[in-house]
């Protein structure tokens, strides 16, 4: 179970890399790029609000997407709650890396004591890793000047699809895939860059309602 | 303060916010299958949306450039089972390349 998650903590972590590199293409500066991992700590939610303003996005809807995207984490935080029976500042420090990957570790544990382990060691794990690595990559994007040139800009919606592709099972979710992506396209020519992307929220609730 | 930081503030403390929130509240109040069925399916909505506005538009205008090779190499890679760094390093290789002799 350790194994596992030093695994994931050093193969997640180390993709802080490219969410350096990806802040620093959009505008943001290390401080930022460092204090979004710190602070935010959630990988989606933090390409979101880069993304989103480095397309002239407002703040505004920056928060709003990452904000949706991190609905998950709550869930998460319900599901493992009776399991890690947490008070006061664990409950505090367990909740901000409360994150896909260590819910996953967590989940896939025989025994309570091996579940609790397994959150608190990925958690932990993939905090230092991710944070250490963002440093990394903001560093060296800066150093390296035009993002374009190596491929900055691309790596950005690539990492979406990596996250996106797992979570492709069945009808329901390639619909809603589907429709997000023509409604979102439809949408950008006619309102400020961000609002196409928040939009896509009410497809995933209409059809989680009527499903 | 700048829009970044205004982001970077306000993003963080919903963030937290609702990671706290998760294992504060009665188990009952997100239990309804309605809420976990769109819980799961709202990041699925906004990846794929992200995907393609920064795959191919820029501000309010479509625009296909060197990152629209870069996501199409990632599509294939995805299709052929590759690792997530692959990917990712693919399609920055792809777009960089496109880049360079466009």
């Amino acid at each position: 179970m350790k194994r596992d998650s030093f695994t994931v903590s050093i193969t997640v972590g180390a993709y802080g890399i490219a969410f350096g590199a990806a802040a620093i293409a959009d505008h943001f500066t290390i401080l930022q790029a460092c204090l979004l991992s710190l602070l935010l700590f959630s990988g989606a939610s933090q390409f979101a609000v880069v993304g989103v303003l480095g397309a002239g996005g407002s703040a505004a809807s920056a928060i709003a997407t990452s904000t949706l995207l991190g609905s998950r984490n709550a869930l998460y935080g319900l599901r493992l709650a009776p399991i890690l029976n947490h008070k006061g500042w664990r409950r505090a420090v367990g909740a901000q890396v409360t994150i896909d990957e260590s819910t996953g570790v967590a989940l896939s544990q025989d025994t309570n004591k091996s579940m609790k382990q397994g959150f608190w060691y990925t958690g932990i794990g993939v905090f230092i890793f991710w944070n250490f690595f963002t440093l990394l990559g903001a560093l060296g994007a800066k150093a390296i000047g035009n993002p374009s040139a190596w491929g900055l800009d691309a790596a950005v919606p690539a990492a979406f699809l990596g996250m996106l592709w797992p979570r492709l099972k069945g009808r329901d979710t390639w619909a809603v895939a589907a429709a997000s992506v023509v409604l979102s396209l439809t949408l950008v020519p006619f309102v400020p860059a961000g609002v196409p992307i928040i939009s896509c929220a009410v497809i995933a609730i209409l059809l989680g309602w009527k499903s | 303060m700048t829009p970044q930081w205004i982001a970077l503030i306000g993003a963080s403390v919903f963030a937290y916010a609702l990671k706290y929130l998760g294992s504060a509240i009665p188990q009952s109040w997100l239990a309804h299958p309605r809420i976990q069925k769109i819980n799961s399916l709202i990041p699925i909505s906004l990846l794929s949306a992200l995907v393609i506005v920064q795959g191919v538009t820029e501000k309010t205008k479509y625009v296909i450039d060197q990152r629209a090779a870069g996501v199409a190499f990632a599509i294939m890679a995805l299709i052929a089972k590759a690792p997530f760094p692959v990917v990712v390093v693919g399609a920055a290789i792809t777009s960089a390349v496109v880049y360079r002799f466009k």
